[in-house]
C-alpha cells in the first residue's frame, strides 16, 4: 500500500481519536473480551488503519489481477469471466450408486466431478480383501477395476466433462483405470481434464491414508508428474493439499506453511529427476480449506498465491507465468459441522464458502449438513450446491475482482499469514526439509497441539460454538439416514469374482511381472507399466500389492 | 494411593481420521489415566490382544468411516472370548442416531458422538473404571 502523504498527520488524528472519542466509548461500554482471537487464536486488534500498511509497497504486495505475485487473483476478470467451477465431491457404495449420485448432481447445475472413494480403495485394497471388512462404500465409492471406473463413469463422456479423484497412495493406480477407461470409449488422452489429489505428504502429516514409506512414494508421484506432462497435458497430476492438514486440526497459518512446503517438496523431487521446472509446474494444483473464519481465511488464499508466486519465480527459477500460479480448489470445513442442530450448517457452510470465493478458489465443494452423521443424502447434497449458486447469482460478490483488497484488516491479515509461513520453513528447515520433518514427527505434533488446544478452548467455553457449548436445544436431530445397500456389495464382489475368472491369466501375470520390474528399476516410469496392467485387468489390490512387496509399508511415529 | 485408570485408545479398521481418537488420549492423560494409543490401522485381534497385554481397564475404539457396526461389535465379541469381557468398551465418531442403541445392545457401553465435550467423556471413564474395580 503506497504511504499517504499525510501518514504523520494521520497518525497524530488517529491518537486524538484514541484518546478521546474510543477511551469515553470504552469508559462507557467496555468491550466484550480482553482479548479478540481468530478462529486459530491469533490476536485481532481492535482496529486496523492505514498504519497497518506503512512502508508496504502495493505493487509488489498485491500486484494486478492475473499478474505477478497473483495476491488479487490468478486472472485479471476472474468471475466475471468464469465463475469457479461447482465441484461436489460425491462417492458412497457401489459405482452404480455413485454413477446415480454424479448424474443428479449434473442434473441439478454442478459444473464438474468429484470422486470420494472408500477406504479400501484408499488404502489400495479391493472390496474383497480382508481388510475391507465393513468398509464397502461407506465413506465413498468402491473401484476395484478398470470394470467399476467404466460403471462410475456411464453416460458421462470424459472427453466432455473435468473429473477430480480424491485419492493419494494409489492414484497412479485409479489414474490409469479413469485413462483405461476414456481410451476403450474413443477418448484421446490429450482431451482429458482433471485432477487426481496424488498429495502423499500431507497423508504421512495428516490425513493418514498412506500405502509405501515416504520415499517410494515420492518417486511414484514423480513418475505421474513425468507421464502426465508428455501423455495427459491438461491433467493436473497433484491437489497439493492443505484441506485435511486444517481438518487434522492445523491453525490457518500452519495449513499455510505445511501445505506450501509440501508444494516445494515436490518441486524439488521433479526438478531432482531432471524435469524442466516449466514442464511440470504448470499442472500442480492445490486445495486449501475454508473454515469459519472469514477474513482469516481469505487472507489465507491471498498469502498463499503470493508465496507461491515468489517461490516458484525467484528459488526454482520458473520463466513461465503459468508455473507461478497457485490455482487451488476450496472446501467447507467438515471438521466444523455440528451433529447438534444440523441444519444450522447450512449457515456455517455459506460463510466459508463466502471465504472461499472472496479468497478468489477456482472451484468448491460446499459441504452437507448432514455430514456430521453421514455421507450425505441427496436432499442434503443438493441444498449444498444451492449455497453456491446463491453466491454465485443472487449475493453480488463474483461481480468485481478481489472485492476486499485493500482492506486494511485483510491485507495486514495476509502479511501476519505469508511471515507465520515463513517461520514454518525455517523450522522445517532446521529438521532437515519434509520427509525429515514427518519422520521426527514435527508436523503431525503441531497438528495435534493444535487440535487439543481448539478442543480445550471449546471445552472452557473460550470459544462459543452455537449448538454444542452455547444455544443449545434438547431435540432428537432429524436425519434421513442414508445406506449402502447389501445388494451393492454382493454385486461388487461377484464383479470382482467374474474379473478374476474372466481375464487372460498369461496376459495378466506379465503384465503384473513387468510393473514389478519398473519398480525395482528407479530409472523407469512406472506409469505405463501401471496403465498396462489395468488393461490386462489386474485389480487395484493387485496391482497394490506387487508395489507393497517392492516398498514396503510406512508405519507412522505414534504420537498424541 | 489408587492405581491409575489405564486406557487403551484405538482406531479400528482403515479409518485415518485420527484427530479424535488424538484429542481424547490427551484428555484422558491430562485427567491423570495412564493412556495406550495404538495408532491407525488395528484389526479388532490387534486391539484386544493390546488391550489384554497392556492390562487395561477399558478401550476407547473410534471411527468415522461407518465400519463401527463391523468393527465394534467385534472388539467386544473378541474380549468375551479371551475371558477379558470386564474391559468396558467406549466408542465414538461419526454414528448415526439408530446405530447406537444396536451398539449398546451388542456391549458397547457408551458412544459418543461429534460435540461431547470433553469432561463427560473423561467423567464416563473414570466411573466405569471405578465400577469395575468394585
Amino acid at each position: 500500500m503506497s504511504e499517504p502523504e499525510d501518514s504523520a498527520e494521520y497518525e497524530a488524528r488517529l491518537r486524538k481519536w484514541e484518546a478521546t472519542s474510543l477511551k469515553d466509548a470504552l469508559k462507557a461500554l467496555p468491550e466484550r473480551r480482553k482479548e479478540f482471537v481468530t478462529t486459530s487464536s491469533r490476536p485481532v486488534k481492535r482496529l486496523y488503519t492505514p498504519l497497518d500498511l506503512r512502508g508496504k509497497s502495493h505493487d509488489e504486495r498485491l500486484g494486478n489481477p492475473g499478474e505477478f505475485p497473483f495476491t488479487r487473483g490468478v486472472h485479471p476478470t476472474m468471475y466475471r469471466g468464469r465463475l469457479w467451477t461447482m465441484r461436489m465431491f460425491a462417492g458412497y457404495g457401489s459405482a452404480d450408486d455413485t454413477n446415480r449420485r454424479f448424474k443428479y448432481l449434473i442434473a441439478h447445475g454442478e459444473t464438474g466431478l468429484s470422486v470420494a472413494f472408500d477406504m479400501p480403495t484408499l488404502y489400495g485394497y479391493d472390496t474383497d480383501a480382508p481388510e475391507a471388512k465393513g468398509e464397502f462404500g461407506t465413506c465413498g465409492v468402491a473401484v476395484s477395476s478398470l470394470e467399476d471406473m467404466e460403471i462410475l463413469f456411464r453416460d458421462i463422456d470424459p472427453g466432455q466433462v473435468s473429473t477430480s479423484m480424491t485419492i493419494n497412495a494409489p492414484a497412479d493406480v485409479t489414474w490409469a483405470m479413469y485413462l483405461g477407461m476414456a481410451e476403450r470409449r474413443g477418448v484421446p488422452l490429450t482431451q482429458l481434464r482433471g485432477t487426481i489429489q496424488n498429495d502423499i505428504l500431507k497423508e504421512y502429516e495428516a490425513q493418514k491414508e498412506w500405502i509405501y514409506p515416504p520415499e517410494a512414494s515420492m518417486r511414484l508421484v514423480v513418475d505421474t508428474f513425468q507421464f502426465g506432462a508428455k501423455s495427459v497435458p491438461q491433467w493436473n497430476t497433484i491437489s497439493i493439499s492443505g484441506y485435511h492438514i486444517r481438518e487434522a486440526g492445523a491453525t490457518a497459518g500452519q495449513e499455510l506453511a505445511f501445505t506450501l512446503a509440501n508444494g516445494m517438496e515436490y518441486v524439488r523431487w521433479g526438478m531432482n529427476r531432471g524435469l524442466k521446472v516449466d514442464d511440470f509446474a504448470p499442472r500442480l494444483s492445490f486445495f486449501f480449506n475454508a473454515h469459519n473464519d472469514l477474513f482469516e481465511e481469505i487472507a489465507k488464499y491471498r498469502a498463499a498465491r503470493r508465496i507461491w508466486a515468489r517461490e516458484m519465480r525467484d528459488t526454482f527459477g520458473a520463466k513461465k507465468p503459468r508455473s507461478w500460479l497457485l490455482r487451488t480448489h476450496a472446501q467447507t470445513a467438515g471438521v466444523s459441522l455440528t451433529a447438534q442442530q444440523p441444519e444450522i450448517n447450512i449457515v456455517r457452510t455459506t460463510v466459508q464458502a463466502l471465504a472461499a470465493i472472496l479468497g478468489g478458489a477456482q472451484s468448491l465443494h460446499t459441504n452437507s449438513y448432514d455430514e456430521a452423521y453421514q455421507v450425505p443424502n441427496e436432499k442434503a447434497v443438493r441444498i449444498a450446491l444451492r449455497t453456491q449458486q446463491i453466491l454465485a447469482h443472487e449475493s453480488g460478490v463474483a461481480n468485481t475482482v478481489d472485492p476486499l483488497g485493500g482492506s486494511y484488516y485483510l491485507e495486514a491479515l495476509t502479511d501476519e499469514l505469508e511471515e507465520e509461513a515463513y517461520r514454518y520453513f525455517d523450522r522445517i528447515q532446521e529438521f532437515g526439509g519434509v520427509i525429515a520433518s514427518i519422520r521426527k514427527g514435527f508436523i503431525q505434533q503441531e497438528i495435534a497441539n493444535s487440535a487439543y488446544r481448539y478442543q480445550r478452548e471449546i471445552e472452557v467455553k473460550e470459544r462459543t460454538i452455537v449448538g454444542v457449548n452455547d444455544f443449545v436445544v434438547d431435540e432428537q436431530p432429524e436425519v434421513e439416514p442414508l445406506r449402502v445397500s447389501e445388494a451393492s456389495l454382493r454385486g461388487q464382489l461377484e464383479r470382482l469374482k467374474r474379473i478374476r475368472r474372466s481375464r487372460d491369466k498369461t496376459k495378466w501375470e506379465r503384465a503384473l511381472d513387468a510393473l514389478r520390474k519398473a519398480c525395482e528399476d528407479e530409472d523407469t516410469n512406472t506409469m505405463p507399466r501401471i496403465l498396462d496392467a489395468v488393461r490386462a485387468r489386474a485389480t487395484l489390490g493387485e496391482v497394490c500389492d506387487v508395489m507393497r512387496r517392492v516398498f514396503g509399508v510406512w508405519e507412522e511415529p505414534l504420537l498424541y | 494411593m489408587p492405581k491409575k485408570i489405564r486406557v487403551l485408545v484405538a482406531k479400528p479398521g482403515l479409518d485415518g481420521h485420527d484427530r479424535g481418537a488424538k484429542v481424547i488420549a490427551r484428555a484422558l492423560r491430562d485427567a491423570g489415566m495412564e493412556v495406550i494409543y495404538t495408532g491407525l490401522r488395528q484389526t479388532p485381534e490387534d486391539i484386544v490382544e493390546a488391550a489384554i497385554q497392556e492390562d487395561v481397564d477399558a478401550i476407547g475404539l473410534s471411527c468415522l468411516s461407518g465400519a463401527h457396526m463391523t468393527l465394534f461389535p467385534e472388539v467386544v465379541k473378541l474380549l468375551k472370548k479371551r475371558k477379558a469381557g470386564d474391559i468396558v468398551v467406549v466408542g465414538g465418531g461419526i454414528i448415526p442416531e439408530e446405530d447406537i442403541s444396536k451398539l449398546k445392545k451388542a456391549g458397547i457401553k457408551n458412544v459418543f458422538g461429534p460435540g461431547t465435550p470433553l469432561h463427560d467423556i473423561v467423567s464416563f471413564f473414570q466411573k466405569s473404571a471405578q465400577a469395575k474395580g468394585e
